[in-house]
This record gives structure tokens, C-alpha cells and sequence, in this order.
């Protein structure tokens, strides 16, 4: 998708709508898929997570949406607009945010928008808001206690359930609920374990060891968290995508949580990597990953590796999905209930 | 035929399975934090009429199944074969008993009902969703009964039987809602 096939005119649109299935003449769903309620509780959440953050003395920042480089993660696309020279829509404000950060800024945060190419569903918008900020001077575990906090200032008690929210490491989840180690298991065992859940899974490459452990997550293991507040903490290393990789007990492990709150993933944290040469390694092997799987390989930041070079302050980072958040605290099911014009209208 | 990559998947659309043509129940995108995203169908094996999903990489595709529906008039059968014909060509289509199955019993020779073609044979045959059929036999309702009172069992033309309350007699036309097998009122004539 290009900005070149965005700006066409009103009835290719319309055209290019045709197989979403909708019903009625060109223009007929004109009207906000979101009632006037949701937007107003939209509008007070936004509201209470910039007085949370201002009574906390985190800067709010605001960084470009189109930009030279685009993520380089192998499951991120990014939109590319025309131009001379291109540009690229930007899937999260992370690179540029640390940038921030290298050259001094401390806590800040952002409430903006990010793009996804391709992610459309019940709870994806190829366009959405991110609640995305970083502090100085935490790891993800302190980090996690202020998303706690913030989840609190936001969302209904009983929605939570009790704090302090259970923390559970990605380890025991799947040795709990399907008798597995993903930090250890082969390929093989993960394919029995998706065996035995009565998964129909895709066919993976051999040594895909994660494209299993995200089916095996998605599938096996979010639907049986318990509801209310949850953090999964201790990814596998293969999955640090931006964060340090430690060495536990348990084998080397991300350090990394995710947030959810009646099994809707709501929110990913970093203890953020920190070392430019680590940095540019992983970047490369996403390229190649890019590569090997035949989708385009954007360019790299380097403004992002120099400003690692220089120096990013030992930091916990973490983005959160607006839209779900409002969802939530609207009792929805869908994010449709909460975007004025989601993409099959926009 | 030609094929559908996930993002084109959506309930409704008829797609080959496991060498089965199949009919789109439900799609979900699921995409892990940071991972790999899925395409999670659910779709109904039109052959066998069972309920399975399946977990599709996003980018993967699956083959377009040739079905379509029609609406055919019903001609006749010969116990095996029941024969249909597409009014507009005049095209005629034999379709088995598995593919008749319980549509048999509410068809009237003349009727139209709707063939569901793959690769051009009749794969199942769905009567319209509302009938109205006469009474062949049924006990006379016992005196006194009222339209609140019980029911009774009644044989119609095409052999169905159904159940009916005790004031309606032999003879009567009825409306019947096929998709639950039950009568519904007094056919008005």
C-alpha cells in the first residue's frame, strides 16, 4: 500500500471495498462504527493517562509517523508511502523515543497513532493508538508495577480482580498447561505439545521454534489465563525482538512481559537493550529473516544505532494498545465498538 | 480454480480443505505480541456436514472450491435419483440421497428449492425454508380440544410426518418451517 493508492479517488475506494461483503450503495456506511458514549470514554481515558503521567512527571513527547527507516522485525509491516525518497509509516514510536532518551530527555511517554500493514481483525486496526513509555532507571519488573498502577487509574476494580495482579513466567505457563519447556523443548516436542492441544496448526520450518511457541501462546495458552489483570513475564530469548536477554534458572530469557487483562493482550514491556553491537546483530538477523521469508527489507535506522552508540540510559520501556484499553473499559468485544471509523470505513 | 490469501478469507467463502470443499464459518486474526500472525477458520466440510478449524500462517492460502448455489425445480425421483432442473437453461442435475438427505421429505414434484453445485454435481439440496403441504392422514382430534391442547402426529403428501395440533384435520393444508421440521399454521389458500 502506498500513499499514491490512499489518495485515489472516492469510488476506487469504494471499488476496493466491494469484496469486504458490505451491504448498500458507495457511501452508505458513513457513520461512525463507535457510538458517541465510547468516544466520550475515549476521550476521559486519554484524559486521565496524561494526568497520570504529568502527576508522575513524565514528559509527553511527540515523534514523526513518517519516517526514512521502518522497523526491520520480521512480523511487522510497514506501510510504505511514495515518495522521493520513500517513506514509511511508523509501526511503533520506540526508535524514535530512545533517540529522545539517548540525548536526555527521562521518562517520557506518547499517546499516538502506529501502522501494521495487514493487521485486521477483532482486535487489530491497521491503524491504531499506542500508549507507549519509557523510565529510566527501571527493569521490567519495576515497570510492570507502574502499568499496574496506571491499569488501576483506568479501568473498573472488578475488571482487575485484586492487586496485586498475578505474575506468571512463560515457563510455568506452558509447563502448567501443556507440559513443556519452551525455553528447551525441540521443534519436535512443541509439535507434539500443538498435537496434543488438537491444534491444526500451519506447517512450519523445521527449526522454527518460535513460530510454534506464538501458535502455542495464542492458541494453548492465552485462552487459559485467568480473567482480570495478568503479566507473563520471561519470554524466550528468541522472542526478545528490543529487550536484554538474561540468563535464569530456567536458560537464558527475555526481559520481557506482556500485560492482559481477560486474555486481551494489552500491553508488551522491555528491560530495553542497551548495546549497539547486540542491537545491529539482532537487525541484521531480522533482515535476513525479512529476506528468507521473501517480504521487503527496509532500510535500517542508523540515526536509532547512533544514538545507541552514544549512550541510552539503562531503561524499562513498554507499549500499550489504547484502543483495547477502551474496549475494555467500554465492555466490548470488538475494537469496531471503539473506533469512529475503523479501517473498512476510514 | 483460483485461491484466497487469509486477508481475503471471510465467512461464506467456499474453499478446498484438505481436498474437501468446505464452507467459511468464522475467521479470526490472531497475532501474538511480538510473533508470527495466524488466521484462525472455522469451516463446515460440506460433504460430511462436521465443524473443524484450522490455523493458517497469515500469507498462506487456500484453494477456491467450484461451489455455487442454484435454485432448481424438483422434477422427480426413482428412489435413488432425484432429478432437478435449472429453470433458466433447463439444464437438468441428478442428485444422490446423500445429497437430497432430509430435504427428501418436504419436496413436491414442481417445487424450487436450492442445489448447492460442486464441480457441477448436486452436493446437497436445501428446500425452501417455509413449505405448505397437505394432510394425507391424521387421527381426527378429540372433541372438545382447543388450540392450546396437545398435538398429534400427521402424515402429509410427501410422506414427512409432523406434528400438529388436535384441531387440525385430514385434508388441511399446513405451512411448516422445514429448518426445524414443525408445523407452523393453517396454510391461508
Amino acid at each position: 500500500m502506498t500513499a499514491a493508492a490512499g489518495a485515489a479517488g472516492r469510488a476506487d475506494g469504494a471499488a476496493a471495498r466491494g469484496s469486504g461483503g458490505r451491504e448498500g450503495p458507495a457511501g452508505a456506511d458513513w457513520r461512525p462504527a463507535a457510538s458517541l458514549d465510547a468516544l466520550r470514554l475515549r476521550a476521559r481515558l486519554a484524559g486521565r493517562t496524561r494526568a497520570f503521567f504529568a502527576a508522575r512527571g513524565v514528559l509527553e513527547v511527540e515523534t514523526p509517523l513518517l519516517a526514512a527507516a521502518a522497523t526491520p522485525e520480521p512480523h511487522l509491516a510497514s506501510l510504505a508511502v511514495a515518495g522521493d525518497p520513500p517513506r514509511y509509516l511508523q509501526t511503533s514510536p520506540e526508535l524514535h523515543m530512545k533517540r529522545l532518551l539517548a540525548a536526555g530527555s527521562g521518562p517520557i511517554y506518547q499517546l499516538g497513532r502506529a501502522f501494521r500493514g495487514g493487521e485486521a481483525g477483532r482486535r487489530h486496526n491497521p491503524e491504531f493508538t499506542l500508549l507507549e513509555w519509557y523510565r529510566p532507571g527501571l527493569d521490567e519488573h519495576g515497570l510492570l508495577e507502574e502499568v499496574e498502577a496506571l491499569l488501576r487509574e483506568l479501568l473498573p476494580a472488578e475488571r482487575l480482580g485484586p492487586p496485586p495482579a498475578p505474575r506468571a513466567s512463560y515457563g510455568e505457563l506452558f509447563r502448567r498447561h501443556l507440559g513443556v519447556d519452551p525455553h528447551r523443548a525441540t521443534a519436535a516436542e512443541l509439535d507434539r505439545a500443538i498435537a496434543a492441544a488438537a491444534l491444526s496448526g500451519p506447517d512450519f520450518a523445521p527449526d522454527d521454534r518460535d513460530g510454534r511457541l506464538h501458535l502455542l501462546m495464542a492458541l494453548a495458552v492465552e485462552p487459559r489465563l485467568p480473567a482480570g489483570l495478568v503479566f507473563v513475564h520471561g519470554f524466550p530469548a528468541g522472542q526478545a525482538s528490543l529487550a536484554r536477554v538474561r540468563e535464569t534458572a530456567e536458560g537464558p530469557v527475555a526481559a520481557r512481559f506482556e500485560a492482559f487483562v481477560d486474555r486481551v493482550e494489552l500491553a508488551n514491556g522491555f528491560h530495553e537493550l542497551a548495546d549497539p553491537v547486540e542491537q545491529r546483530r539482532r537487525f541484521e538477523g531480522d533482515l535476513a529473516a525479512r529476506r528468507a521469508a521473501g517480504f521487503p527489507a527496509p532500510p535500517l535506522d542508523e540515526r536509532f544505532l547512533a544514538a545507541l552508540e552514544a549512550g541510552l540510559p539503562d531503561c524499562a520501556g513498554v507499549a500499550l494498545g489504547f484502543d483495547r484499553l477502551v474496549m475494555l473499559a467500554a465492555g466490548a468485544d470488538s475494537l469496531d465498538a471503539v473506533l469512529a471509523f475503523p479501517a473498512d470505513r476510514a | 480454480m483460483p485461491s484466497y490469501s487469509t486477508n481475503e478469507l471471510r465467512s461464506g467463502l467456499k474453499v478446498m480443505i484438505d481436498g474437501a470443499p468446505c464452507n467459511i464459518v468464522d475467521v479470526e486474526f490472531v497475532k501474538p505480541g511480538k510473533g508470527q500472525a495466524f488466521v484462525r477458520v472455522k469451516y463446515r466440510v460440506l460433504t460430511t456436514d462436521r465443524v473443524n478449524e484450522r490455523t493458517l500462517k497469515s500469507g498462506e492460502g487456500l484453494e477456491a472450491a467450484d461451489v455455487h448455489e442454484t435454485d432448481m425445480q424438483y422434477l422427480y425421483d426413482d428412489g435413488s435419483t432425484w432429478h432437478f432442473m435449472e429453470p433458466s437453461s433447463y439444464e437438468q442435475y441428478e442428485a444422490n440421497a446423500d445429497a437430497v438427505g432430509d430435504a427428501a421429505q418436504w419436496l413436491r414434484e414442481q417445487d424450487v428449492c436450492t442445489v448447492t453445485l460442486y464441480n457441477n454435481v448436486p452436493l446437497s439440496v436445501t428446500p425452501p425454508n417455509f413449505v405448505t403441504l397437505e394432510i394425507t392422514r391424521t387421527d381426527p382430534g378429540v372433541r372438545g380440544d382447543t388450540s392450546s391442547g396437545g398435538t398429534k402426529p400427521a402424515t402429509l403428501e410427501t410422506g414427512a410426518v409432523v406434528k400438529v395440533p388436535l384441531f387440525i384435520q385430514q385434508g388441511e393444508v399446513i405451512r411448516i418451517d422445514t429448518r426445524i421440521g414443525e408445523y407452523v399454521s393453517r396454510a391461508k389458500e
